[in-house]
């Protein structure tokens, strides 16, 4: 794979900021998009615009083929068994709120356990507190170990037969954890716990098979894997989704309305109510196809070597804190020293390189890494050996900047 | 680019505020508490007044943030003691316009150091670090 070339499909990354050339080292926030990508929004709204599904003339048609060809394209990309399983959504968060709000609310009760992790995002973890308040389920916690990871015998420990869901991140947007969900997965379905999975950091990275996983519900973003922000997926067992009720109702969604009553549309329509993210999905059906002519194992391959490669350099740094397991995914959190991440990240801003400061949206992970904040480096399929080098030189010359005050 | 830029956001007496800053800790005796957070970033603060007839007699603060925002807190709190809650409120005013890219004259105001923060309002993502403390005690006020 010659990431160098990749570089030229990403026009954004061709450019000066601050005076330098971009870095662009958060792509677990929002990555950037290819050319296919937005040359097939641009086409879609150049050619193709129309409402799906109801038009009879031929634009609602070719816009009902190429949002429903996006769907196919997501299947395949998850070996999902059926297109009814996979339903666009506005990102993850919709995702998971859907799964919370529809299979949770109505299947829980008191006494029952929805088991979670503590490095989950708040998208994974503000729901199933709602659900826990409104049910009356319990919320519990496995343990984390020293280096962020989760064992299954921690897992095995904590899923009892009360469990009624297992909700976990595929991969942790902070510490870079993979966890086994596979092997999670099985410990749910032994106790008849159905298990969801946060796969915003997962599926743009590696390959990622539902039905080899066996896991109930599956939700990840399309911004995330190169695709336009606003769309995402939930996928779910077919089984699963037939019980379910829809979260929004109007139109789209329906099959029969009478004055008092109304029947839904089969999968996976019932639950896309309202004119669906049409060119988001079409986006997003560019972006799988433009990452599999890649090819998601040498995605990975790259991405590992990469986190290799910057756990390695900024190991050297003297006083660098570093988060995380040692096997991770392709995202390095750290602290330098008691320099804040913010005014870290905004030395290595003047210098052009974008890294994420903050709670990265999981405020209990931070409080059991103890710190407030974290900076952190994420990397993609069009990152670089050059980046990291320039993130190091960045770090040296953030603590010789700050180093006459610390 | 470059670090002179940088400069401009971290003079000498943010540091100084930072490294040493003034009026850290809790007010003895009975004050009015107030707590605010950046939910974005992560940055909190706790601020204490004292006021009595109208004056504020003392101001403490305590938190957890990046150097724009301590300083900040630090500054607010040495700038606001001893002066009257209206011309508190002028002052966050004119802080807010200050991160605007306002001209404020902080002279008139009493509240020279606080100019040093000035840098600031060319870094937009940092704008809210600076407001927090005065935004608290805004809130305090107003209760």
């Amino acid at each position: 794979m010659d990431a160098n070339a990749i570089r030229e499909q990403f026009p954004i990354l061709n450019q000066e900021v601050n005076g330098h050339p971009l870095v662009y080292l958060d792509s677990s926030a929002t990555s950037q998009k290819p050319l296919p990508v937005i040359d097939a929004v641009d086409a879609y709204y150049r050619e193709d615009n129309s409402n799906v599904h109801r038009g009879v003339h031929t634009l609602g048609t070719r816009a009902t083929e190429k949002y429903e060809g996006a769907r196919e394209t997501v299947r395949r990309f998850i070996n999902a068994k059926s297109t009814a399983e996979v339903i666009f959504t506005r990102g993850t968060t919709t995702s998971i709120n859907t799964v919370a709000s529809s299979f949770a609310r109505a299947n829980l009760n008191a006494g029952d356990e929805i088991v979670i992790t503590p490095m989950e995002h708040h998208s994974n973890l503000i729901p199933w507190q709602q659900v826990a308040k409104v049910t009356g389920a319990t919320l519990k916690y496995v343990p984390m170990q020293q280096d962020g990871t989760v064992s299954l015998e921690d897992m095995r420990e904590t899923v009892t037969g009360k469990t009624k869901i297992v909700a976990i991140t595929h991969v942790s947007n902070v510490l870079g954890t993979i966890n086994p969900v596979k092997e999670i997965a099985e410990i749910a379905h032994q106790n008849g716990a159905v298990i969801v999975v946060d796969g915003a950091q997962g599926a743009p990275h590696m390959n990622v098979d539902v039905q080899d996983m066996d896991c109930d519900f599956y939700a990840f973003s399309g911004h995330k894997m190169c695709g336009p922000t606003g769309v995402g997926v939930l996928y779910g067992k077919r089984k699963l989704l037939e019980e379910m009720e829809p979260v929004e109702f109007g139109g789209e969604m329906i099959d029969f309305v009478n004055l008092y009553d109304a029947t839904w549309k089969e999968l996976p329509w019932k639950f896309e109510g309202g004119t669906p993210i049409i060119a988001g999905a079409i986006g997003l059906g560019a972006a799988i196809d433009f990452l599999n002519d890649v090819g998601m194992d040498n995605i990975t391959a790259h991405e590992q070597k990469l986190a290799d490669y910057t756990m390695e350099k900024l190991r050297t740094i003297d006083g660098i804190s570093i988060y995380g397991p040692e096997k991770r995914a392709a995202l390095v959190t750290f602290n330098l020293g008691d320099v804040h991440p913010h005014d870290a990240a905004t030395v290595l801003d003047a210098e052009g390189i974008a890294v994420r400061a903050g709670h990265h949206c999981a405020q209990p992970l931070m409080k059991w890494l103890e710190v407030s904040a974290t900076a952190r480096a994420s990397f993609y399929l069009y990152n670089t050996e050059e980046d990291v080098d320039r993130l190091f030189d960045g770090l040296l010359k953030t603590k010789e900047y700050f180093g006459d005050v610390f | 680019m470059s670090f002179n830029n940088l400069d401009t956001l971290y003079r000498q007496v943010i540091m100084d505020h930072y490294k040493n800053p003034r009026n850290k800790g809790t007010v003895d005796g009975d004050a009015l508490t107030v707590d605010m957070n950046n939910p974005t970033c992560g940055d909190r603060i706790q601020l204490q007044l004292q006021v009595e007839d109208g004056v504020v007699q003392d101001a403490k603060f305590n938190g957890e943030g990046c150097s724009i925002s301590m300083s900040s807190a630090s500054m607010m709190t040495q700038a606001i003691k001893g002066k009257k809650l209206d011309d508190a409120l002028n002052m966050s005013k004119a802080f807010s316009n200050m991160m605007l890219g306002e001209d404020v004259d902080t002279e008139k105001l009493d509240m020279e150091e606080v100019a040093s923060l000035q840098g600031v309002s060319q870094f937009p993502a940092r704008i809210k670090c600076a407001t927090l403390a005065w935004k608290a005690m805004e809130k305090g006020v107003q209760e």
